[in-house]
């Protein structure tokens, strides 16, 4: 497996506030597949998408990347690992606005060792027409694919995305699952992708479920159906 | 006199151009401000002070009027341009920082260098220099999760200096911050101005923040309601007269 998760705790609080997020979680992700982690709010994926992404440490459990384990890493270790293998997407876009369309994707260019060619990136993200425009003259959509554009210009072999679609409305969002179906495609990156939408797991190539702290289901999907033909 | 680094003259704003729901927001503003001069423009929410930064700022352009910005004229460029201008000549300060997240305060702050292509070395050596200026050089290799909000202020100030610009425009920037960090961060900004001679614009709600800066520029319903300036001048010319009458 390329990405392995062993035996992860994670609690947050203290004493009587003590509240277990993570009780023991294993399961491993191939190279190359979309993975979707499905649960309802709170039910700890966003906390795993943060372990696996190096921003928050399990209490205990390992997790491994192409047979690396993280927690061996002290923390400039820790930094170059996210900036070299991990590619984020946010509900919440969090471009800076006084740089362009061109220019927010470029920041991501310049954290990398082997970034993408930043011209061929807009122009599969759709955005070559608005590309000097800054994130005040675009649509949520737009500014979601210049977020996914930021991330992916890194060319990260892992690109976690934290519910994508979260504040984009029903055809946006099928746009920007499509979009993230095409750059995997394209660049063969890992991607991960958590929501409580049910009827992104179509797409993926495996479906975990959570609930409690617990993976409650692990699938591989034998058949994929296009982002574009989902439906809810 | 001091040389102009922002001169406007009689800029309108309009919004749904020919449309039953035509809104004009800025009613002709006209105002110079010179280098070296740290200017507050203070309005209540609706007052047009968000659409005159966005003016300011080369983010947006005038409907009509002329806006030359450090002797460019603004309302003739196009997007590019208008880009390139805003990289060259305008360090932003934002209410919410806008840090890039998972990246330290030196990277964040060589950033803006990173654009205008200036080579690896001569960028964090002027980064650890704009961190050191804003009291964060200890903190170079903190990232924006490991900073308090007043930190994170700090470093996006560090930031907007980066290419030495010829304005700071600051859009409400002590607006998430408690009153005592509040102050902390204005202090950054007097010392700037103070020993670097920066050009301050201070975009606020607040006529008690505006009062720290040296002129005061109020804005009402689209239109510049008071200038200390002007009052200034117009004082100074009283005086004069007085003194030549005796």
């Amino acid at each position: 497996m390329y990405l392995e998760l062993d035996d992860i705790k994670k609690s947050f609080g203290e004493g009587e506030n003590r509240a277990e997020v993570l009780k023991g979680i294993t399961c491993g992700v191939e190279k190359g597949h979309i993975c979707v982690l499905l649960g309802p709010s709170g039910s700890g994926k966003s906390t795993l998408l943060n372990i696996i992404g190096g921003i928050d440490t399990p209490d205990s459990g390992t997790v491994s990347i192409d047979g690396e384990k993280t927690a061996a890493m002290n923390e400039k270790q820790l930094s170059q690992y996210r900036r070299k293998h991990i590619g984020y997407v946010f509900q919440s876009y969090n471009l800076i606005p006084n740089l362009t369309v061109k220019e927010n994707i470029e920041v991501g260019a310049y954290l990398s060792d082997k970034p993408l060619e930043l011209d061929e990136i807009i122009k599969t993200l759709g955005l070559w027409e608005h590309k000097d425009k800054i994130p005040s003259q675009l649509s949520g959509g737009q500014q979601q694919r210049t977020a996914i554009g930021r991330a992916i210009i890194k060319n990260p072999d892992i690109l976690l995305c934290d519910e994508p679609t979260g504040a984009l409305d029903y055809n946006t969002s099928k746009e920007i699952l499509k979009l993230i179906e095409d750059v995997n495609s394209k660049f063969g990156n890992t991607v991960i992708i958590v929501t409580h939408n049910d009827a992104i797991k179509l797409m993926a190539d495996q479906v975990i479920k959570f609930r409690d702290g617990r993976i409650r289901h692990n699938d591989l999907n034998t058949v994929k159906t296009p982002a574009a033909e989902l439906d809810w | 006199m001091a040389k102009t680094i922002i001169q406007m003259i009689n800029i309108i704003k309009r919004y749904y151009i020919g449309q039953p729901n035509e809104l004009q927001i800025l009613n002709g503003i006209s105002l110079d401000i010179h280098e070296g001069e740290f200017v507050s423009i203070v309005g209540a929410s609706g007052s047009g002070k968000s659409t005159l930064m966005n003016m300011i700022g080369a983010l947006d352009r005038p409907t009509e009027g002329e806006y030359f910005l450090d002797g460019t004229d603004i309302s003739r460029l196009n997007d590019k341009q208008l880009s390139n201008i805003r990289n060259q000549k305008i360090g932003f300060v934002f209410q919410t920082f806008n840090l890039i997240s998972r990246t330290n305060a030196l990277k964040n702050v060589e950033l803006p260098m990173m654009y205008a292509g200036v080579p690896r070395k001569e960028r964090s050596r002027r980064a650890m220099e704009l961190l050191e200026l804003v009291g964060m050089k200890d903190r170079y290799t903190h990232q924006p999760n490991e900073l308090s909000g007043g930190q994170k202020q700090r470093v996006a100030i560090a930031r907007a200096m980066a290419n030495d610009p010829a304005i700071i425009l600051a859009d409400e920037p002590t607006g998430a911050l408690d009153t005592k960090t509040g102050h902390l961060v204005m202090n950054i900004f007097h010392k700037l101005h103070k020993q670097e001679g920066k050009t301050i614009v201070l975009i606020t709600h607040s006529p008690e923040l505006a009062s720290e800066t040296e002129r005061i520029i109020t804005i009402s319903d689209g239109s510049v309601i008071s200038d200390t300036l002007e009052n200034t001048a117009e004082n100074a010319g009283a005086e004069n007269t007085e003194v030549s009458g005796e």
